[in-house]
């Protein structure tokens, strides 16, 4: 009875916010506008160095959102390992020796890492790209952590800190430096476009598999580790 | 017609899984309904010409979230009964 | 009425269903993955509505992909959290305030204070 109390106004809640925001759809979906995105950015294509739209978007004509993604991602990577113990990465525990899985490995790991170097490099002109290589990158990392490989990089220090700020400072590197030679902040120089957006995608790839992988790492394990902290909960 | 079945249907499903998230009996089965979640999410990117995201999503909803949830399941429902001890403690 | 709509009308239910998972549910885990649900709708409703009129849009597509990689990278902090949290304190859920702060206040500060 009293749980059903407590649902209600939840279900009014959130029965007014959805019927809110269908109307809100419905109203802008019948306005026309003016503003043709597409058609603009189809006109622009060329001179962003890239074929494929959405990498175009994504690193020429906004690449100040992507700039602050990549801070934010480093900055949730930071706060990950600072609430983590790292040192359980070395717990055998850990590790599962689990036939099926080193066969998996085997035969996935290197599949996974030419698909995440194909992904980057089609991003280009094909579906592709920095976001998905990095997603696959971390994944094949996942893979290998779970298999027990150690991954010394992974621990604090020079490694992690390099890799983690890597994507981050690179790509400002480019934007001030574009910025001091006369330019807008971010604005390439045509010629060089193409270059500099395959380098910040290689740095940005290698930038967010390690901060995925290392939130995934840094996931506090076992409870047994620390009897202090345990004891006093 | 045949393509606004496939979306209506599609859809539904997202809907549907969407709900069995929320209120299936226990926290491991809510993380799997909601890996086939994100791949029907996938399938909907492809639906609206959107490529690159289908991409991202099928690797990142499909592969990345599903270990990290699952491992996170897991460590959440092995310790309980150590958990409930600990809550006892104190009272 | 075009499928990208309905897409955008799925994405608005979606964000409902979210908000009420978030609002009723107590479970920490649960309540990550409604909010999660939430975020899904949101992607679907930005996408719908931008492509319904002109067809592929790849402005809010490059929009949607950042967020996806923000929303992984925050599930998988609020993953640590929740461990961290769960750690320490044995619980998969948030405390009631009105429950604790009122009959346990006394008992609560002395428990509290060797802690710190």
């Amino acid at each position: 009875m009293k749980r059903i109390l407590t649902l209600l106004p939840a279900t009014a809640v959130c029965l007014a916010f959805v019927s809110g925001l269908a109307y809100s759809i419905w109203q802008i979906a019948i306005t026309t506008t003016s503003v043709d995105l597409p058609g603009l950015l189809g006109e622009n294509l060329d001179q962003s160095g890239v074929e494929n739209p959405v990498t175009a978007v994504l690193l020429n004509f906004r690449s100040y959102d992507t700039l602050l993604e990549i801070g934010v991602l480093v900055i949730a990577g930071i706060a990950g390992i600072s609430v983590a113990r790292t040192s359980s990465l070395e717990d055998p525990e850990l590790r599962t020796s689990d036939t099926l899985l080193y066969a998996l490995q085997r035969w996935l790991i290197p599949l996974m890492l030419l698909l995440a170097g194909y992904l980057l490099w089609a991003g280009s002109d094909r579906p592709g790209g920095a976001f998905q290589a990095g997603a696959v990158l971390a994944a094949s990392g996942v893979l290998m952590r779970l298999g027990g490989i150690p991954m010394d990089f992974l621990r604090p220090g020079i490694m992690l800190r390099l890799g983690l700020s890597l994507g981050f400072a690179v790509f400002l590197l480019v934007a001030v430096t574009s910025a001091l030679h006369g330019g807008e902040f971010l604005a390439y120089p045509p010629e060089l476009a193409k270059t500099l957006i395959v380098v910040i995608e290689t740095v940005l790839t290698l930038s967010i598999a390690m901060v995925l992988l290392a939130l995934f790492v840094s996931a506090p394990v076992n409870n047994a580790e620390e009897p202090e902290e345990g004891g006093s909960g | 017609m045949a393509e606004w079945l496939l979306d209506v249907l599609l859809v539904i499903a997202l809907l549907v899984t969407a709900g069995s998230v929320l209120w299936s009996r226990d926290l491991f089965r809510a993380v799997v309904f909601f890996i086939a979640f994100g791949l029907l999410m996938a399938l909907a990117w492809v639906r609206l010409h959107a490529p690159d995201v289908a991409l991202a999503e099928a690797a990142i909803g499909a592969g990345l979230t599903g270990v990290l949830l699952l491992d996170a399941a897991r460590h959440l429902s092995n310790g309980k009964s150590g958990g409930d001890d600990n809550k006892e403690e104190p009272s | 009425m075009t499928p990208s709509l309905l897409y955008a009308f799925a994405g608005a239910a979606l964000c409902g269903i979210g908000l009420f998972g978030f609002i009723v549910i107590s479970h920490l885990l649960r309540k990550l993955l409604a909010f999660n649900l939430m975020g899904s709708g949101v992607f679907l409703v930005l996408v719908g509505l931008a492509q319904h009129r002109s067809g592929p849009d790849p402005v809010p597509q490059a929009l949607v992909l950042t967020g996806i990689v923000v929303a992984i990278a925050a599930t998988a902090l609020a993953v640590v959290l929740i461990r961290r949290y769960f750690h320490l304190s044995g619980k998969t859920a948030l405390e009631d305030p009105a429950r604790d702060t009122l009959p346990h206040q006394g008992p609560r500060e002395v428990r509290e204070a060797p802690r710190e």
